[in-house]
Order: structure tokens, then sequence, then C-alpha cells
């Protein structure tokens, strides 16, 4: 089996002009399609020192549904688990664990401190290399909190072993924060809501009073932007999660709406709607300055900037129809893939409306909303317009974002007429399609970067 | 009250055989719509007895929201992702001007809004060119711009529940509020 997915391993390598690994251990493809199998891991429960027995089984719990909840791993049903005496500081007998065909083990123990804190260590074995699999150098690794913190812990054990096992950022130790809609549909209460990146820990952070829509995470992970009707007057807001404070930002005479943080946490671009045209602005949030970045009588919106702040896409219907545009953040001119040099290129000409672009955090796909013969897609296409992929399909799928490691994106969806909005998520293969489970109805949801 | 509501009616009719023109023009159905009631009650048997005639019921009061909401009308209609005011937009901008002009007291909000089938932020957009082009057009037959403010509500209120193309014809609408100065 490792030998099977070393194979399939460098085959993508190859084909994606990846570096092949270069140690000979367990490594999971997350790009591979086709006769593409999940990984088969055994985590069994952890040897518990003290007397928390739930909660050590809790955090296991949270660690294995992290990783099932990829698509990538096949957890081993602990019914066919043959060693039952493992510990963490003993070698496990592998041909145990081959026999019921096990690529990965993880073998963890949990630990009351006596200041009343819990210890969870653990380490990962690859059964078919028969050796451990170091993580960050070390053969293993040991987390404190305390005890109202245990889903932190065990979302960073899930974070440690995915990274491991793929190569790729972690991205479980993350939040999420979306609309959560209540009511009829002619009177409808929005509120900001958060949750964690599993859909534990649901929280809403504002009364419903006024409807507020498109919240987007800081990279600080501890401010959000969106925005609300308060007073009447529908404009873009800072909330801070810690303090609950709530702030306008910037002093615009029209509507603002559609902000979205810069990479660097340091801007909000948005859109600033006067006399009924839209326009595209950035505000820098030290200096409180704000900068024009369009001019332009149709209707610009949606902007998102390029993880290394140079570039931004956005919607216009400047050509007639929402399409996606790209333009240079110093306005200076691109060459565009259709050929001449202008301030804004125009990506998309594919048939269809394209709106809602967000660029990914690895900087190469921009995520969509397509909208066509009466359909909703989300998708990814490449930033000079290349290589277009539709990946989910409904009556309205809308308003991608993308997990802090851009492997996941995440939307909203009314699977058919008269539907109430549900979150989703789909991984970037176009495998995966997931529902989140939230309290209520939702949409716009948006994602954290890692934690700190 | 009868008599009122045979107006109305065949003004419903004119109206609808002028959209038929140009485009499908949604039908607006809430419990305020006046609606004709058939009587179908046998004709009296008894000898008709002569009388007074009742005094002809009241309409909304001169000035009135409900006024402006049956006399006037207070929504255009947009085609699917349009903003262009047609001749029947136009007329009923030209009824509001009209009342607005009688009663200088008055100011409006106008709201832009939008059916279901586009995104959010695209349609808040939308919205809000919707709310300028109704905005520009009274200013253009004489409504002082600083009586009239605008606002977008992209898709976020829909008068019509449905998810169909009836529902998002009529969502996708130029929406007349009166805000202050009215007589009730």
């Amino acid at each position: 089996m490792t030998r099977f997915l070393l194979a399939l391993a460098m085959a993508f390598s190859l084909a994606m002009g990846f570096a092949q690994p270069s140690a000979a251990q367990l490594r999971v493809v997350v790009d591979g399609s086709g006769n593409f199998k999940p990984t088969p891991l055994a985590i069994p429960d952890f040897q518990v020192n003290g007397t928390n027995t739930e909660l050590a089984r809790q955090i296991a719990d949270v660690v294995r549904d992290d990783l099932e909840s990829t698509g990538l791993f096949e957890m081993q049903n602990p019914a066919s688990f043959i060693q039952k005496d493992l510990s963490i500081d003993v070698q496990p007998r592998f041909a145990d664990w081959k026999i019921i065909k096990t690529d990965g083990l993880v073998v963890g123990s949990f630990e009351e401190l006596p200041d009343g804190k819990i210890a969870v260590s653990f380490r990962l074995w690859d059964v078919y290399a028969g050796e451990v699999m170091r993580i960050n150098g070390q053969p293993g690794r040991r987390l404190t909190t305390t005890p109202d913190n245990w889903r932190r812990i065990a979302h960073k054990i899930a974070d440690s072993i995915y990274t491991r096992l793929t190569g790729e950022d972690p991205y479980f130790d993350t939040r999420i924060v979306y609309i959560a809609e209540t009511g009829p549909k002619l009177n409808r209460v929005k509120r900001l809501a958060i949750m964690d990146s599993d859909g534990a820990n649901q929280q809403y952070l504002t009364p419903g009073k006024n409807t507020v829509l498109t919240p987007r995470f800081s990279p600080s992970a501890q401010e959000i932007t969106y925005m609300s009707y308060e007073g009447g007057r529908p404009r873009v807001y800072l909330f801070n999660i810690e303090t609950g404070r709530q702030e306008l930002l910037g002093n615009f005479p029209g509507m603002t709406f559609a902000p979205r943080f810069s990479r660097d946490g340091e801007s909000v671009l948005l859109t600033e709607a006067q006399d009924g045209n839209s326009d595209l602005y950035i505000m820098n949030l030290q200096t409180r300055q704000s900068k024009r970045l369009t001019d332009n009588p149709a209707i610009d919106t949606s902007p998102s900037m390029s993880p290394d702040g140079r570039a931004i896409v956005f919607t216009s219907d400047r050509g007639g129809s929402p399409q996606l545009y790209v333009m240079n953040a110093d306005k200076s001119p691109r060459t565009c893939p259709s050929g001449g040099r202008d301030i804004a290129c125009r990506i998309t000409f594919n048939k269809g409306q394209y709106s809602t672009p967000v660029w990914s955090p690895r900087g190469d796909l921009i995520a969509f909303t397509k909208q066509l013969g009466g359909k909703f897609y989300i998708g990814v296409i490449g930033i000079d317009g290349t290589g277009e992929r539709l990946l989910t399909e409904s009556y309205l799928d809308e308003g991608p974002d993308w997990s802090p490691n851009g492997r996941v994106i995440i939307f909203f969806r009314e699977s058919r007429p008269g539907a109430g909005p549900q979150l989703w998520s789909i991984d970037l293969s176009g495998r995966n399609e997931r529902r989140l489970q939230t309290q209520t109805e939702a949409s716009d949801p948006a994602w954290s970067p890692l934690l700190q | 009250m009868k008599s009122y509501l045979k107006i109305t009616a065949a003004a419903a009719v004119l109206v609808s055989l002028g959209a038929c023109a140009s485009k499908p023009k949604p039908v607006e159905t809430t419990d305020t719509a006046p609606v004709e009631v058939v009587d179908n009650t046998p004709a009296p048997q008894q000898p008709v007895t002569q009388g007074s005639v009742a005094p002809i019921a009241q309409g909304p009061a001169a000035g009135s929201l409900e006024d402006f909401r049956v006399n006037v009308g207070e929504r255009v209609y947009f085609d699917l992702n349009g903003y262009r005011l047609d001749t029947d937009d136009q007329d009923i901008l030209k009824r509001q001007a009209a009342w607005l002009a009688s009663y200088p007291s008055v100011r409006i909000l106008v709201a832009g809004n939008c059916d279901e089938r586009g995104t959010r932020e695209y349609n808040l957009a939308l919205g809000e060119r919707r709310a300028s082009v109704v905005k520009d057009y009274l200013v253009s037959l004489g409504v002082d711009a600083s009586r009239i403010d605008t606002i977008s509500y992209g898709k976020e209120r829909p008068i019509a529940a449905g998810s169909d193309e009836q529902s998002w014809a009529l969502n996708r609408n130029g929406f007349t509020q009166l805000v202050s100065g009215t007589t009730s």
C-alpha cells in the first residue's frame, strides 16, 4: 500500500511539477483523482493518566473527526484492533497493524497535571516503514492547556498529523464566521455568528436588530469586517471578537459594502456606491486614509487582493454583464490575457456571469460564483483566466472563501427553490462535498486564519 | 367605496393593457390591493322604494400614505439585470412627481431591490443603481433632490416569497417610501 501510495505520489508530483518526496515514508496525496482511495489510519483512544477518561475519549474523537472530514483518511474500526497494550513509550507491534491494513497509527496519552491543566502527547507511526514519523524534527508532540480549551488541543493534534502526512499547511485550528438566518423569507433576521471549523462552539455576535452581511476575517483573527444596516444606512464596520466593539469604517458619503482585508491585514478593500455608481477603494487601517482604485461608470465590486498585495481581482459589469477582472494595486497597466495592455484585464470569457472572486492564499487561483442557465456554480480559475474548473453546482451556490491553507472552499447553498441557505465545503480537488451543521440557516461564511 | 373600486379596477385594466405592449408587468398581490367583489345575491322582488343615496364613501385621505399607495403607485419594476425605466415606469414616476409637488413637505426614501437570482454584493450595487435611476428621474421632473434619499437592499428585502419568475419580477423594483410629511 505504501509503495502504491508512493508511486501515486510520484506520478502526481511529476504531473503537477512538484518536488518528489525525499524519503520513502507514508505520504498522502491530496490532489489524487480517478482511482483515489482514502488512506487507512488507526487512532485508538488515548492512554489516561488521571480520572477524566471521558475527556480523553472526546479529544481522540475530535482528532478522528477532523481527519476524516478531509476525505483523505479512512478511520479504522477500533473493533478490528489486535494490539490492545499500546503505550506511547513503546514501539507498536507493526505486524498487528499491517494485518488490518493500516498505513498510519496514532498513539496518544492523556494526563491531568497538578496545576489543573491537561496534557496530551502523541506519536505518529508509519506502519509499513516501521518507524515513527517525526513532526518538526521531533518523534512526537506534547500539548498542554486548560480543560475548557480541550477542543483546541484536539484540532492542533489533527493539524500536526494532517500536515505531516500531506505536506499541506494545517487548517483545523481555525474558526468560521457566518450570517445566521432566522424568520420568514419576507422578514429575515440576520445575525453575525461564529463557530469552530468543525461547527462546535457556535456563538452569536450581534443581536439581529440590524441586517448584517458578508463578514470577513482579518489575518489577525481578532477582527471581522462586515456590512451592517445599522441606523438605516448600509455601511462597512470593523468588529473586534474579543471586546465585541463595533466601529464604523471610514467616512464615505455613500453606501459602503463588500469589504475584505488585504492579506497583510493592514488595509480593508471595499466598494462605495454614490449616485448609482459603485467603485473600489482601499483604506489603510492605521492612517484611515482611503484611496480610490477604480473610476468607471459600470459596477465595480467584491475586491479581493492577491497574497503578495500587488494585484486585485474584482467583479465588474463594464463589459455588459458581471465578469471577473484583475488590476494592479498601484493601478499600473497590465498585459491582459486577451491581448493588449489595460488597467483592468478581464479574465473570464466562458459563457455565464461571474462574481464574488476570492484570491487563494497560495496566490495561483481565484474562487468564484458562476451563474449559467438557471444554475449557480462554485469554481476556480487561474489568475490569467486559464484552467477554469467548476467544483459544485446547485440551485444557488454562492460566496466561496478559502481555508487558510488553500485546500478547501467553504460556501453557502440553497439546494432547491425555496430552500433556506446552509453552509457547505468542498475540497479543491472537487471531492468531499460536505455540509457544515449550523443551529440556524446560514450564509456568507468566511474562514479565519490559523489561530495563534 | 364601490365607485372607487370600479375606478381602480378600470385603471388596473388600462395599466395592464398598456403593459402588454412592452413587457409583462408583475402583478402585486397584497391584502391592501383592491378586489372587486361580485354581488350575486338575487335581485329584490319587492317594489323599490325611493330614498336618498348614501353619501360617497371616503377614499384614502388626500396626502396620506394610503393615497400615495393606491392612487399614485409606490413601486416601479425592472427587467432581469436591468435598470432602465420604460414608459409604464415613467408614468408611475410622473404621478409620483406630481403628487410630491402637491405635498412639498413630504420626504421620500427610494429603495432599490433585486431578485434572489444574483450574488449578494453585485445585487447591492445593482439595487443602488436602480434607486439612483428612480431618484434621477424624479429630480428631472422637478422634485428637489434634497427631499430624496436612496438605499439599496440588494436581494435582502423581497416582497414576494416565491422562487419563481413571477416573484422575481416583483422583487426587482424601485420602492418609493414616504418617510415624513404625510397627512396621516
